[in-house]
This record gives C-alpha cells, structure tokens and sequence, in this order.
C-alpha cells in the first residue's frame, strides 16, 4: 500500500507535527513500507474472533469518589515552560 | 568486586567487608574511567547516590537491613526520578526535572537501594538497538562497533560492562529481553501488570511492563521481590498476593515439560544462535526436563500486529507533550498550532515521529476496524496460541533473537529490518506473558540469549528454569572485562 506526498503532509497535521520538506519523501517510503507490512494482517479471516484489549481481559478497576491527592500545582508547574499566577501561557487564541 | 553479583554483594556488605558507601564509591569512580567508551548512563548522580549509601550504612548498623540495603543499582531513564532529569531518551524531555517518583523508584529507595544514574534508552523506548538514543548510541561491551540491543541499552551496556551490578528496563515489545540476550545478561519481562507503571513514561499502555535486568536468575528474584507489587495509582496493576521470588529458586527440574515451538527454530535463525539454544535444552534434558515440538503457528503475524497496536497507542500517549505544560517548547511560536507542531517536531526524533504517524494513520477515521480492531483481533490468536502450548507444557523456549548484536548503523535506514530482529519477543508483550532471557552460549565473540516462557503470573518458575541451568553452567559469568583482558593482564 502506498502513501503520496499529500498523505504524510495530512498525517503530519493530524499529528500535529511539523516534518522538514526535505525529509517528506523518506517519511512517505518508510510509512508506505511499515504499511505494507501490517497489511499482512489482512491476509487472515477474524470475522469470529473477538477483540483483545487487554491481556489478561481485564476489566477497569473503579474507586471511591474520594479526594485521594494533595495539591502539587507549585511544584509541578516548576517545569513548566511558561506559567503566570498559576496558568499555563500560551500563544492568544481569541482575537 | 565489579564480578559479583547483588546477592554476593549482600553477603560482603552483611558481613563488614565494605561499607555501601565504600561499593557506592568505587562503583562511582568506575562509571567515571569507564563509561565513555560505551554511553549507557545519560545522568549519573553522585551526590544523592552517597546520601542513599551513607544512610543504608546506618540502617544496617542499626540491625535493620533487609535484602537489598545498601546495593547499588541504576534506573532506566524512563522512571521519573523525584529532583533528577528524567528524559526518556528525548530532546523533548531534556530539561524535564521530575517532580515526582515512579513507584518503582520508590520502591527501591524504601528498599535501601542506593540509584547510581540514569541509564541511556531508545527514545521514548522505540527501537531494538539505543540507536534511536537523544544521547548517542550505546555501545556493546563485548564488541564497541555492535549495538547492545534496545531499548533498555543503557541498562544493559552498563550491567555487561560491570558498571553496575543491575538495572532497572521495561518492556514493550521485548526491550528487556532483546537488550539482555545482546549484551549477555539476565532479564525478565514479568506478567502484565506485575509491576507498576505508575511514573513509568508510557509508550504503549497495553504491552509495557517494567522489570529486573541483572546478571543471575538469583539476582533478578532479589529485584522483582522489590518492584512487584499491587498499586492503586496504576489502574491496570494486578490485585495478586505478595510472592517471594526467591523461595523456589533451587526446585528440581526433574520432569519439567519443554516446548520448542517449531517457528522458532526456523531458518532465518542464525545457525550459531539455534545450535547454541539447542545445546542449552541439552543441559535442560540432563537436568531431568523433557522436551517435545510445540507450534505458535500465528508468530508470523506478532510483528504487523505488535506494529499497529504500539504506534497508536503511542500516538495517543505521546499526544501530552505539546510544550505547554512542560518538556520543550518552541522558540516565538506565532499562534497555538505553530507552538504544538514545532514543539513537537522539534522534541520527538524520526522513528518517533515514524511511529506517533503510524499510529496516528491507523486511528484515523475511517481505518479503525482495518488497522487496530484487526489487530486486536490477531492478538487473541497469538493469546489462543500460547494459552493452548501452555495447557501441555510448563515452559516454552527458544532464542530470544534471530540473529546476534549487528553493528552500529547497519539497520538505522531500514526500519522494517529492526522490527523484525523482535520477532520471538513481541508476541509475549501481545499476549501478557512473562518472559526471561539468559545467557546460553557464544556466536563468535558475541553473546547468544536463550527465551524462556511461562504462563500467567508462572514467574517463580522461570527464575527456577533459569537459576538452574546457571547452576549447571557458567554462561551467566561470561564477562566482556575478564574476556578483552585474559592473557593481558591478572583479572
């Protein structure tokens, strides 16, 4: 199966990932090829197998609606790559 | 003393014939002369690792050192480390000081356990070789020109070349296994949901698993025995009692029941590796187990399957770092979407970005039943496969991979060729099997990986099978150190 140009640029967006020009058409072999790959799978018939999600099908734990954790904002926001009276800052998205 | 392993240290350390702080030291000072020549830790911490040494000092001299009091270890560098930079092997993360532990870090420091570093990684644990690495590739220890296998590479490179007695890997499609079997060393990928993932950086929620890489069978059930265990903050972790890893080490094998899957004696197995394999279930025949051809007859189909599941859920996990609330972020980024498309073109590397497209492809609209539906579906054949060898024999075995540590840069432009150096691995991650690997043997100069499988939560009996073929045999004690200077100078 194979991939265009105009595929890994949607891809790309859709990652939200910004991929050099130069590298598009590496990007579009290497994608085309793992494809191609997996679409071996298409080779067999799971019309009666049943999806496995999770190993050992298991299923989600649930919890009391309890408040368990303490409030670490300060000190996980010491990482962050911009913050003002505890907000993230981003580029302004309303005009 | 670099030969020994943890439980040999336990004993000099019981027994006054070093501090923790004197092993923290020379270890240390082992990393520093010798650690250029093969990249495997990314941040070594000196200074908190003989904090940690001096107060397991004082434990022990108060009476109350349990096992692992004392002895030195190092962690992948994918497990948060409170105060240390924790960078999964990433651009993204290199200015990320984690604010938290990962339960496996905490387990350990309540344990005594004395965190040499951090060790070097593929980045964000995509890759089979440390190529992939932010921080340079990691070199093999018995041959500088190989790759020691990945994604934990770092922690294997460091095991191998005696610069720490054990690390910590995980595991998603076999980078503990693989890494372990290149590099000559002992590693298990436990149950899923064994150990918890909690401040594990996440690849692939499903398939990762954490887990002990060490240089005996011995020393990997003194590890898990520490990192084991229900944790209310992973919600996948398993609710089972507490085992003791250790209690059924020296079990006589007497009657164990071996199945050599036919698929994994193939041709495309290097003949050096299959005969060293086979030479190893010899010893297992000798030591009263009997052997009988088994079939996995979907293996084939692990890797495409294991090559949908991983990037979309890798797509999904890696969706996070958008340079907003930390990791890297963009110079003057103009409006939101400039900011998460340059941070993150900027901070992921090419198989990185290969696989969060892949991932992003195959959960598109309109692909979901084609790609990852269908790949679930495969996965309950590969589960079906092993589930109905495992109903007729104990263990099943086989090498860990198809060829030995190839060189460095010979598969980087050719993605499709590294995947599949993990074809007898990744089923195990599909289905949420454990899975050992050990040293069994020598392809000329390189070391050759020996996979043993079990069932369900059957880990106690892997480390029995393992423990005592090292026993019987002294391939676990195959040293690149003692090997590159025999005949040169006194070991």
């Amino acid at each position: 199966m194979s991939l265009d140009r105009s595929d890994v640029e949607k891809i790309a967006h859709l990652a939200r990932l910004q991929i050099d020009e130069a590298d598009i058409p590496e990007y579009t072999e290497n994608l085309s090829n793992i494809l191609d790959l997996v679409n071996q799978m298409q080779s067999v018939d799971t019309s009666q197998v049943e999806p496995l999600a999770h190993p050992t099908d298991a299923v989600q734990r649930l919890r009391a609606d309890e408040v368990t954790e303490t409030n670490l904002r300060e000190k996980l926001q010491t990482v962050s790559p911009a913050v003002e009276e505890g907000l993230f800052q981003v580029p302004k998205v309303i005009e | 003393m670099f030969e020994k392993t943890l439980a040999e240290l336990a004993q000099g350390l019981d027994a006054g014939e070093y501090s923790s702080v004197e092993l923290t030291e020379a270890y240390l000072s082992r990393i520093n002369a010798e650690d250029g020549r093969y990249n495997s830790f990314i941040t070594v911490t000196p200074e908190q690792a003989l904090a940690q040494a001096q107060a397991a000092d004082a434990t022990r001299a108060a009476g109350e050192a349990g096992a692992f009091t004392g002895l030195p270890m190092a962690h992948k560098d994918i497990f948060c480390t409170d105060g240390v930079r924790t960078s999964c092997g990433s651009r993204m993360l290199d200015n990320f000081i984690s604010p938290y532990n990962a339960t496996v870090v905490e387990k350990f420091n309540s344990a005594g356990a004395v965190c040499l570093g951090k060790t070097n990684m593929d980045e964000f644990a995509m890759g089979s070789s440390n190529e992939s690495s932010f921080y340079g590739a990691v070199k093999n220890p018995w041959n500088t020109d190989c790759v020691p296998g990945g994604s934990s590479g770092g922690s294997a490179a460091a095991v191998a070349a005696r610069l720490v007695p054990a690390a910590t890997g995980t595991d998603t499609g076999g980078s503990i296994r693989q890494p372990a079997a290149l590099c000559g060393i002992t590693g298990i990928k436990p149950t899923y949901g064994r150990v918890s993932r909690f401040g594990m950086i996440a690849f692939a929620s499903s398939l990762d698993q954490g887990g002990p890489m060490t240089r005996s069978a011995e020393d990997a059930a003194l590890m898990l025995n520490v990192m084991a265990g229900f944790d209310s903050r992973d919600s996948t972790s398993l609710q089972m009692p507490i085992e003791d890893f250790s209690s059924q080490l020296n079990q006589s094998l007497k009657g164990l029941k071996i199945g050599l899957p036919k698929e994994y004696f193939s041709d495309d197995v290097n003949p050096v590796i299959a005969q060293q394999v086979q030479a190893a279930i010899k010893e297992y025949e000798a030591l009263g187990a009997t052997v009988k051809e088994v079939s996995l007859p979907n293996t084939a189909l692990a890797v495409p399957a294991y090559y949908i599941i991983a990037p979309a859920e890798a797509s999904s996990n890696l969706s996070r770092f958008d340079g907003v609330r930390y990791g890297h972020r963009c110079d003057n980024p103009v409006d939101l979407e400039d900011l998460y498309k340059r941070s993150r073109g900027e901070g992921f590397g090419a198989e990185v970005k290969r696989r969060i497209m892949v991932g992003t492809y195959a959960l598109s609209e309109g692909f979901y039943d084609a790609y990852y539906k269908k790949a679930q579906q495969i996965r309950r054949l590969i589960k079906q496969d092993f589930v109905d060898v495992l109903a007729d024999v104990d263990v099943i075995m086989g090498p860990t991979t198809p060829h030995p540590a190839f060189k460095i840069g010979e598969k980087t432009s050719d993605p499709i060729a590294m995947y599949m150096e993990d074809i007898f691995t990744l089923s195990l991650n599909l289905a949420g099997l454990p899975g050992m690997s050990i040293p069994c043997g020598d392809a000329n100069g390189l070391p050759v990986g020996l996979q043993i499988i079990g069932n369900y939560f059957a880990e106690q009996k892997l480390l029995n099978v393992a423990h005592m073929l090292q026993q019987a045999t002294d391939w676990h004690r195959m040293s690149p150190i003692t090997a590159a200077s025999a005949g040169v100078s006194e070991v």
